[in-house]
C-alpha cells in the first residue's frame, strides 16, 4: 500500500454520506466527496473518498453511526 | 400606508426574521441544484442546507440522530403520516379533546375503518387530567396522540407525566409540537416523545410549506410511508429505501424553504428559548391582563399567563367573533383570527362551539405598544357595543 492508495465509502444514501462529511470534518480526517465512481455502482449518488491509511480512523468514526454500505479501494 | 398590527402569529409567524429571508434568497441565487440527486457540486451544496437544517432541529429538540427527522410540507403531512402509516383496524388510540383538526380528521376517518378511537374530556380552559388518560388506556391502545399547546386557548399540556406513561406501557406517543416547537423547550428524551411533529413556518422562523417529523428508534419499520418515489438513493431498485429520511422523503424537497427553515431555528437557537419564551410571556401577561379588565369581554383558558403560549381567545358580548375581526382589521389594522380555528373539538371543550373566539396571537417581534393600542381597540369595540345595546 502506498500513500496514494485510495478508497471509498459508499453509503445507503446522499443524506448519510452528508452526515459522515460533517463527522469526519469535525475529527479533521482528510476526505473528499466525489460521484460514486461507474465501475462501482449505479447509483447516481456520492461517495466519500480518502487515503487508504485513514480507513482504520474513517471506519472507526462512521461505524454505527452512519448507514454505509461498503468500503472499497478504488 | 396604515399601521398593520399582526396578532396571528398563530396561524404563521410574521415577519420572519432578516436570516430566513437571506437564507432563501442565498439558496435561489447561489445553489439552486436539487438537493442529493447527482454528484455535482451544487447538488452536493444544496444537499449540505438539508442537512444543516436537521442539525440544527436535532439540537433544538435533543434529538441524536438527524437523520430521524423527515422534511414535510406541514405538520397536518406529518400528522398524517402518523396516523394513516401506522394506526389500522383493531388499534386502539388516545387523545384529548382540544386537538387540531390535523390529528382529529384522519383519526375520524380510521374510525370509519374500525379504529377504536378515546377523546379525553379536557376542562372547560382546555386542560387535562393525566390520570384520565391512564384510565382510558387499553391492552391494545397502539398510540396517545396529544397536542403540545391548544391553538385556541394556549393551554400547555403535561407531556412528560403522559410521555412515561406511554413509555412504561410501550405505547407510542406522539406530540404535536406545531404551537410551541421554538417557542417551549421540548427534548425528545426527557418528554418521552417517539413522534414529533413540528411546523417550520410559527415559531421556528421558516416559511411556509416547511414541517417535519422526529421518529423514534425502530417506528420507521412499523410506519408506511404516504407517498413513494425517487428518493435519489437506490436508484436501481423499484422498490422504496426502507431507510430515514428516504423511506418518508420522496420527491424533490422544498429545498428553498428548507434552507429558510435552516436559518429559523439558527435565530432560535442563537436568541435561545427560554429568552423567547420569556419574552413572549410577559407580552402575554400583558395582552391576558388587559382583556381581563375590559368590562363585556370574556376571556377563554386559564388565567395564567405562564401556563399558556401567547394565545388568547375572547369574545365581545353581543358581537360575532367575524364582526369583531372585521371591524379589528377596518377600523385599526388588527389581524387576528376569528371562528373555529380548525379545532371544533377545542370549541366544543369550551363550550363555544359553533360561534367561535375571536383569537390574538401574538410573538416574538409583537411590541408592548401593539398590545396596548390592541387592548384600546377592544375597549372602544366593547364600549361602542355597550352603547348601541343602551341606545
Amino acid at each position: 500500500m502506498t500513500a496514494t492508495d485510495f478508497q471509498v465509502v459508499i453509503f445507503d444514501s446522499v443524506s448519510s454520506a452528508l452526515l459522515a462529511e460533517k463527522i469526519l470534518k469535525k475529527l479533521d480526517i482528510p476526505f473528499k466527496i466525489i460521484p460514486v465512481p461507474r465501475h462501482i455502482s449505479s447509483d447516481c449518488g456520492v461517495c466519500i473518498r480518502f487515503s487508504a491509511r485513514e480507513r482504520e480512523r474513517i471506519e472507526g468514526s462512521l461505524a454505527g453511526r452512519v448507514g454505509i454500505q461498503t468500503i472499497l479501494p478504488l | 400606508m396604515r399601521e398593520i398590527i399582526y396578532f396571528d402569529n398563530a396561524a404563521t409567524s410574521w415577519p420572519k426574521p432578516q436570516e430566513t429571508l437571506d437564507a432563501m434568497d442565498h439558496f435561489n441565487r447561489h445553489v439552486g441544484a436539487n438537493p442529493g440527486r447527482s454528484g455535482h457540486s451544487l447538488s452536493i451544496d444544496a444537499g449540505r442546507v438539508l442537512m444543516d437544517t436537521r442539525e440544527a432541529l436535532a439540537e433544538l429538540f435533543g434529538i441524536d440522530e438527524m437523520l430521524r427527522i423527515i422534511f414535510t410540507k406541514n405538520a397536518t403531512e406529518a400528522l398524517n403520516i402518523v396516523t394513516l402509516g401506522l394506526l389500522g383496524p383493531g388499534d386502539h388510540v388516545i387523545t384529548s379533546g382540544m386537538e387540531h383538526n390535523s390529528v382529529m380528521r384522519p383519526l375520524r376517518s380510521l374510525e370509519d375503518r374500525r379504529l377504536e378511537l378515546d377523546v379525553v374530556r379536557c376542562s372547560a380552559s382546555g386542560e387535562i387530567d393525566p390520570r384520565d388518560v391512564e384510565q382510558a388506556i387499553k391492552p391494545h391502545t397502539r398510540a396517545i396522540i396529544l397536542t403540545h399547546a391548544s391553538n385556541v386557548t394556549g393551554t400547555i399540556m403535561p407531556l412528560s407525566t403522559v410521555g412515561a406513561m406511554a413509555r412504561e406501557r410501550g405505547i407510542v406517543f406522539c406530540v404535536d409540537a406545531s404551537q410551541t416547537a421554538g417557542a417551549i423547550p421540548i427534548d425528545v428524551n426527557e418528554m418521552f416523545i417517539d413522534l414529533l411533529v413540528f411546523t417550520g413556518h410559527k415559531s421556528l422562523y421558516g416559511p411556509q410549506g416547511t414541517g417535519g417529523l422526529y421518529m423514534g428508534p425502530g417506528l420507521e419499520k412499523q410506519i408506511k410511508p404516504l407517498i413513494m418515489g425517487g428518493t435519489g438513493s437506490r436508484s436501481e431498485f423499484e422498490h422504496q429505501p426502507e431507510f430515514l429520511p428516504d423511506k418518508f422523503e420522496s420527491g424533490t424537497p422544498n429545498a428553498m424553504g428548507i434552507a429558510g427553515l435552516g436559518a429559523g431555528v439558527r435565530f432560535v437557537l442563537d436568541t435561545g428559548v427560554e429568552n423567547i419564551h420569556s419574552r413572549e410571556m410577559e407580552l402575554s401577561a400583558r395582552l391576558l391582563g388587559g382583556l381581563l379588565e375590559i368590562p363585556g369581554v370574556t376571556v377563554y383558558g386559564g388565567g395564567d399567563a405562564q401556563r399558556r403560549t401567547p394565545v388568547v381567545s375572547f369574545v365581545v358580548s353581543g358581537m360575532s367573533p367575524s364582526e369583531t375581526a372585521l371591524l379589528l382589521d377596518e377600523d385599526f389594522g388588527i389581524m387576528s383570527r376569528p371562528g373555529l380555528h380548525c379545532s371544533p373539538s377545542a370549541h366544543h371543550t369550551i363550550g363555544t362551539f359553533p360561534e367561535g373566539t375571536v383569537r390574538f396571537s401574538i410573538g416574538y417581534f409583537t411590541t408592548p405598544w401593539e398590545i396596548d393600542y390592541a387592548l384600546n381597540a377592544v375597549e372602544q369595540l366593547a364600549s361602542r357595543q355597550e352603547e348601541g345595546a343602551l341606545a
